[in-house]
């Protein structure tokens, strides 16, 4: 327990703080009973009845997103990194995010799987399907036990509660809002969330601002702390990278973070393509992830913004940031934490509270939900019970929830021994998503590509990643900061794409009957083109909002270098 | 939100939720707790904190203003239970709907 737990962070809630968090989890249940009506079938479930519009899949989108590990884990990088910490959201997120929308979302809507691992069957065989199955759900297992445990100790840190009670009260309220209203339910406190995030972070931002002189307070204080300008800009951001060249940094922020990280993670993890599935046409589909960007470019100001300010505005954590010493008895995962106290009065800071329990809430229901879909969907009943009738599988999708959330209290303990938060994650990351971002995109472009390269692939890219993190925990290779991360995650598209290129040269392709919706080259551009796009208004046209959004990021990314 | 039957599921239920609604009746509550704790639970200490900023009363007054432009979103473009587009549904029918949080 060395994450939050040493400083001296018991937040003074009063009576109308509580009143606050109260009824925001009235709130939350109340979706979760409100949504148990539209569930009559298994599809409404587990993707909403295919029924949301745009704004809401595109808020759930990136809300699903915005968990413990985003607001904890991007404050702390904050203050520990300074602004090149906006690469996880300008370079690390949007381009990948629009490249979906763009892309692959006709791949994925269109050819009516309901579920990324699905994909991978239609697309290649079952072996594919069962990798990538089974380590999703174990990855989600995992990363739901990460925010469950952060979530007890927040709990515990800001109002005195003990960890289990707190895990256990807060698992119950997951657990019940899922098992009755399934997907719709998530996505629509979600939303409720990405609203209550933003009303706590952005006053926040404010007053922290102005009590630090504004922005060019911001920078002045923190080039006179660093003695450098390198935390006041977010290029090269070479102590984020882990590498002393600057153009090493650039190279391994474009491509490790913002091409094989980042592509892998936002186009081929189902959480967040779960929610593009669950809207209600082709074009709220390809919209959702674009819609999402927009906010998404924006979120850092209210996350990563704080988190800087934290590090030279609380007395204990600029002394920390100097020292790195322990005896300060905080760290930098504390940021916001820390920030919250020294500023905000009884009133917002139940509204900050809330809005933490929010999050942190909403992530673990966000991998709780689409566990039990690849769950139900992909291994139990593709594999274990077979040819049952509907209403069955939508009550194994109420039993897995529940196990799902069990399994997550036991992988809370896994979280607690790593410090820092994103490290922990990354390394996640690359193990599972660099090598399926290889594989995607290659299968989806490449119509020899074979069943056989697909499980291959996979597998030796999956391997190549942990080899890299065996080497660097062995001090064979070594690289601070992320810098480990972007080489796993590189060595693991590399490697997959070899090695599936070399299976494909020797076995089978499929019959290109079978690759038809799902291979670019023989899909009909009807089904590419949504012809209603014609009638829509300039803002519902996918690639146009995706230009947009393009040429925005490139704007903040020269405002801010 | 219009739930229509897109999915080949069989016939179901149309509920007519709508969670901006839902996300308006949060706000306001928060806002109007949160401004009455700015006009009197806001002491001398809070406000030196704040460099003399009440943060409460500015938020309160920021989320009952987020509020009603949710309650007049919802007025202007209500959900419509009943489309007859059950496949070829394009989104016209919300219209807008994604303007407001740019």
């Amino acid at each position: 327990m060395t994450v939050l737990a040493q400083a001296d962070l018991r937040l003074d809630a009063g009576f109308w703080d509580y009143t606050l968090i109260a009824i925001y989890f009235v709130f939350v249940l109340g979706i979760g009973l409100m949504a148990r009506y539209a569930v009559s079938n298994s599809l409404d479930f587990f993707l909403s009845g295919r029924s949301l519009p745009a704004w809401v899949t595109g808020l759930a989108f990136i809300s699903a997103n915005l968990g413990a590990i985003e607001i904890i884990g991007m404050s702390a990088n904050g203050a520990q990194y300074g602004m090149p910490t906006m690469h996880y959201f300008w370079i690390g997120a949007v381009p990948a995010m629009l490249f979906l929308g763009v892309v692959m979302m006709p791949f994925y809507y269109g050819s009516k799987v309901r579920s990324v691992p699905e994909f991978m069957l239609r697309r290649f065989s079952s072996p594919a399907h069962l990798v990538n199955a089974i380590s999703f759900a174990l990855a989600q297992v995992l990363i739901a036990g990460i925010n469950l445990y952060l979530l007890a100790t927040l709990v515990n840190v800001l109002l005195g509660w003990p960890i289990t009670v707190s895990v256990v009260v807060a698992a119950a309220i997951v657990l019940s809002y899922i098992t009755l209203g399934g997907l719709s339910a998530a996505i629509y406190n979600e939303v409720l969330q990405f609203f209550v995030i933003v009303a706590a972070l952005f006053p926040l931002t404010m007053v922290a601002l102005q009590r630090v002189g504004g922005w060019d307070g911001l920078v002045s204080r923190i080039e006179q702390q660093t003695g450098s300008g390198a935390q006041t800009g977010a290029w090269p951001g070479s102590e984020l990278a882990g590498f002393d060249s600057s153009v090493l940094s650039v190279i391994g922020i474009v491509f490790g973070l913002g091409f094989v990280l980042s592509f892998g993670y936002w186009t081929t993890n189902f959480v967040e393509v779960q929610r593009a599935m669950a809207s209600k046409s082709m074009s709220s589909a390809r919209r959702t992830p674009i819609i999402g960007a927009f906010p998404k470019m924006f979120i850092p100001f209210i996350v990563v913004i704080p988190g800087m300010i934290a590090g030279v505005l609380v007395p204990e954590l600029a002394r920390y940031k100097q020292t790195q010493s322990a005896q300060t008895g905080v760290d930098y995962n504390d940021a916001l934490l820390l920030l919250i106290r020294d500023l905000l009065p009884n009133g917002m800071l139940g509204l900050a509270i809330s809005g933490l329990l929010a999050s942190f809430m909403a992530g673990m229901a966000a991998n709780v939900s689409s566990f039990n879909t690849v769950f139900s969907y992909d291994i139990w009943q593709r594999y274990v019970v077979k040819d049952r009738d509907d209403a069955y599988y939508l009550r194994v999708g109420r039993v897995v929830t529940v196990l799902a959330t069990v399994a997550a209290i036991g992988t809370a303990a896994i979280a607690a021994t790593y410090s820092n938060l994103m490290d922990y994650l990354q390394q996640l990351f690359s193990f599972f998503n660099a090598p399926l971002f290889a594989t995607f995109i290659l299968g989806m472009f490449w119509k020899r590509m074979t069943p056989a390269a697909g499980w291959t692939g996979l597998v030796a890219g999956t391997l190549a990643a942990v080899t890299v993190f065996i080497m660097s925990e062995t001090g064979l290779v070594g690289l601070p900061g992320q810098g480990t991360a972007f080489v796993a995650a590189g060595a693991a598209f590399v490697v997959d794409i070899a090695v599936s290129v070399a299976v494909t040269a020797v076995t089978a392709p499929k019959a290109e009957a079978e690759l038809v919706g799902l291979v670019y080259s023989l899909t009909p551009r009807e089904s590419f083109y949504d012809p209603r796009d014609e009638g829509q208004a300039w803002y519902q046209r996918p690639t146009l909002m995706a230009g947009i959004a393009l040429a925005l990021i490139i704007i903040l990314n020269v405002a801010f270098a | 939100m219009s739930t229509t039957d897109n999915s080949g599921g069989g016939p179901r239920r149309t509920s007519v939720f709508d969670i901006r609604v839902v996300i308006a009746s949060l706000l306001g509550l928060f806002g109007v707790i949160i401004l009455f704790m700015g006009f009197f639970g806001t002491s001398d200490a809070d406000l030196e904190r704040a460099d003399g900023t009440n943060l409460n009363l500015w938020t309160g007054a920021g989320l009952l203003v987020a509020a009603a432009v949710f309650v007049v979103w919802g007025q202007l473009r209500p959900v419509r239970p009943d489309e007859e587009a059950p496949e070829e549904d394009t989104g016209d029918q919300h219209t807008g709907d994604d303007t407001e949080q740019r």
